[in-house]
């Protein structure tokens, strides 16, 4: 093989981080959108190596369900302070109050939906024209045939059979007002090649991702987190166990697995053997329907 | 371990989704939920205890109609390689698709059904194929147990799409009997079919040789964006940040920056902001000049030695990818990679019958999913190289200013 090579993950690298100069150069105010998960620490983490030495060239933006791991949250204000990146929080708290709206009732009451808001209003608030985000197109059938630019009207909604067609590595931003664009740079990334480029590369994680001994409610074959966040009744069966997590969002709608792996290659290895997908072991939220996602999408989520 | 993207060209009736199924799921990279879900909605049950082909039937209204609507990307992996598939639909005005699935893709597996042989739509995808120049084509004779495992009908199939080939100057054609929905030659060598004596089709995926595909012979780089970070510790840092779309470029070479024509010297080149001797396709780089030039996203930096084509008209053959016909005279804005400048569609020569490669005349505009040799003019000179020599800067789309839509592909030539 020639020393003129670039192995699968030097590919992927090499075109998330022309996917991100595209935007910087293509948008007037881009903004990311940071999870606190390992797919958003990975795009911070291309991120400035497609603008090195300089600073990421635009705001890390954080939607706070308030039901995020203490972890978590650590972490993002540690790795903001560390890329020197500008950091913006908004509230789902403060958009119910604002807007007057109803939250879910119930055992894992969740904030998803309601993010949708805080998302828009954020968006309008510092008028980001586009929203960088960490969705894989190997997460679940809708995001499969997303594209790696992906337009959304006014009210943040995707239509899926109006898309543009994407072509070679032409990327067409171009937009009318009111409009923007949410970008997937790492659409072509699966959980295992995030893994192995977070190995590759050694970037720093939170410590939920490994594994530790948490108090967990065990529902329907799931793990959850004992938090304030969610009902315990009587009835319910809290252990205590050593646990992971396999991707970080809410409390009440992310669940752990049983697992020893303390450490990257134990995570690896657990994840080639595993044989269930990481959205179908761990999100409360897909379960609920099929076409969830999908729905979810065309409404304005990510 | 390297990357190979390919393209499945077929239409439902084919088998094209459950070969695509086939190879996920022998190749085990279907995981336990996902065949759950699959099992619940299994309703056609001759086709299995699950029906493989629902898992690549993406979109509720794409299931409520049974077709395929848009390009869906999938990810497989094995110890070799990681493959990208694009799958895209098949059927008669879903060239569009078709197009922008096959513009990234080292290779295209034309699934033939053994019981109708080279057809129509064979020979549209493979023209296709030789338009955009795939390097890498698989001709898989797919539903071979309908047939009996014959030898004769396979046989007869491959003489006739040899003919195809030769038509269309397709140079590297492979071709393999299977049963997608027996797994026959997908993973494992069938032994229904004895006769065969090349590698099953996964094998053949994992071993092509990609490593020519790249050009690493015309050194070729567009300015993305220029990286000024102004700060104190930075502050005469100028460096032009884009992708080496082809070829080799090393600290010392002489450039020329076009279209301006200025030359100098590479002073300094990095990756990830780490300098290097030399940076190399497809990497994503920053380049240092000797001198101080006037030079914006764009622009591009060549060898001196080995320059591209500079000009204000180009000859192009032209995908119609809009559901609004193509206005000749109307402004558009045409994209060459980072490089937006306005266009008009000059003059429309002829329509390309994508079914039989005839030139037709054009009488009543272009519609969505027509194929036409045309030449536009550009307000400001573009860049290039033929789409035959160089994809990377042979290839451009137009984009309706006032949609805003994409809405033509462009092989430049």
């Amino acid at each position: 093989m020639s020393k003129h090579h670039l192995d699968y993950l030097e590919q992927l690298e090499a075109e998330s981080i022309f996917i991100f100069r595209e935007i910087a150069a293509q948008f007037e105010k881009p903004a990311l959108l940071f999870s606190g998960g390992k797919d958003s620490i990975t795009l911070v983490h291309l991120a400035r190596k497609a603008f090195a030495p300089g600073k990421i060239p635009f705001p890390l933006v954080h939607i706070d369900t308030g039901h995020n791991f203490p972890e978590a949250l650590a972490f993002r204000d540690q790795l903001a302070a560390e890329v020197n990146a500008n950091l913006v929080v908004r509230k789902v708290e403060d958009t119910i109050r604002e807007r007057k709206l109803t939250e879910q009732k119930g055992k894992f009451a969740s904030r998803n939906w309601l993010q949708t808001y805080t998302l828009l209003d954020t968006i309008e608030e510092f008028g980001f024209d586009a929203c960088i985000g960490g969705a894989r197109r190997d997460e679940e059938k809708a995001r499969a045939k997303e594209r790696i630019f992906s337009v959304r009207d006014e009210f943040g909604q995707w239509n899926p059979k109006l898309q543009r067609p994407e072509l070679w590595n032409l990327y067409n931003g171009r937009i009318h007002k009111g409009e923007n664009v949410r970008v997937f740079p790492i659409s072509n990334w699966t959980e295992l090649d995030i893994w192995n480029y977070i190995r590759k590369e050694k970037i720093e994680l939170p410590s939920i991702y490994f594994a530790h001994d948490r108090e967990v409610l065990v529902h329907e074959g799931q793990l959850i987190a004992i938090s304030e966040f969610i009902q315990i009744e009587d009835t319910d069966t809290v252990v205590n166990k050593t646990v992971r997590y396999r991707t970080v969002g809410d409390m009440t709608c992310t669940a752990a697995v049983e697992s020893s792996a303390s450490t990257l290659d134990d995570v690896i290895n657990e994840i080639t053997a595993a044989r269930i997908s990481e959205r179908g072991e761990t999100r409360i939220d897909d379960r609920v329907t099929e076409a969830a996602m999908e729905d979810r999408k065309k409404n304005g989520y990510f | 371990m390297d990357l190979l993207r390919f393209i499945t060209a077929g239409s439902v009736d084919d088998g094209k989704s459950t070969l695509i199924g086939r190879l996920l799921y022998d190749s085990k990279n279907i995981l336990v939920d996902q065949l759950e879900a699959l099992e619940k909605q299994t309703k056609n049950k001759d086709a299995g205890p699950i029906d493989l082909a629902l898992l690549t039937d993406g979109l509720r209204a794409e299931r409520e109609q049974g077709i395929t609507i848009d390009v869906a990307y999938r990810y497989f992996s094995t110890p070799k390689r990681k493959f990208i598939i694009a799958d895209a639909p098949g059927h008669v005005q879903y060239t569009r698709n078709m197009i922008t699935g096959a513009s990234n893709a080292n290779l295209i597996i034309i699934l033939v059904d053994a019981r109708q042989g080279v057809v129509e739509q064979t020979r549209r995808h493979s023209i296709i194929a030789s338009l955009l120049k795939i390097p890498h084509v698989v001709v898989a004779v797919n539903k071979m147990d309908l047939v009996e495992y014959s030898q004769d009908i396979y046989n007869n199939i491959l003489i006739d799409y040899a003919e195809v080939a030769r038509q269309l100057g397709l140079k590297d054609v492979t071709y393999i009997p299977i049963s997608a929905l027996n797994g026959d030659n997908i993973v494992d060598k069938s032994v229904s079919i004895p006769w065969y004596d090349g590698k099953p089709l996964l094998e053949m995926l994992e071993e092509v040789e990609t490593d020519q595909d790249i050009n690493l012979e015309d050194p070729r780089f567009q300015v993305q964006l220029v990286i000024r970070p102004q700060t104190s510790d930075l502050h005469d840092y100028r460096g032009y940040a884009g992708k080496v779309i082809s070829g080799i470029y090393r600290k010392g070479d002489k450039v020329a920056v076009l279209p301006s024509g200025i030359e100098t010297e590479i002073s300094k080149l990095e990756v990830s902001g780490v300098e290097a001797e030399e940076v190399f396709a497809p990497q994503s780089v920053t380049i240092h000049l000797k001198d101080d030039i006037d030079i914006s996203r764009g622009d591009s930096i060549v060898s001196v030695n080995n320059q591209p084509r500079v000009a204000n008209e180009l000859d192009v053959v032209l995908c119609w990818l809009d559901e609004k016909p193509l206005q000749p005279g109307n402004k558009y804005y045409l994209q060459h990679n980072s490089r937006l400048v306005r266009a008009v569609v000059r003059n429309v020569e002829y329509k390309l019958d994508v079914n039989t490669l005839q030139q037709l005349p054009v009488d009543s505009g272009v519609k969505l999913n027509e194929v036409v040799k045309a030449t536009i003019k550009v307000a400001s000179p573009l860049v290039y190289d033929p789409y035959s020599s160089i994809q990377g800067t042979g290839s451009a789309i137009l984009i309706d200013e006032t949609s805003n839509n994409t809405v033509a592909a462009l092989l430049l030539q």
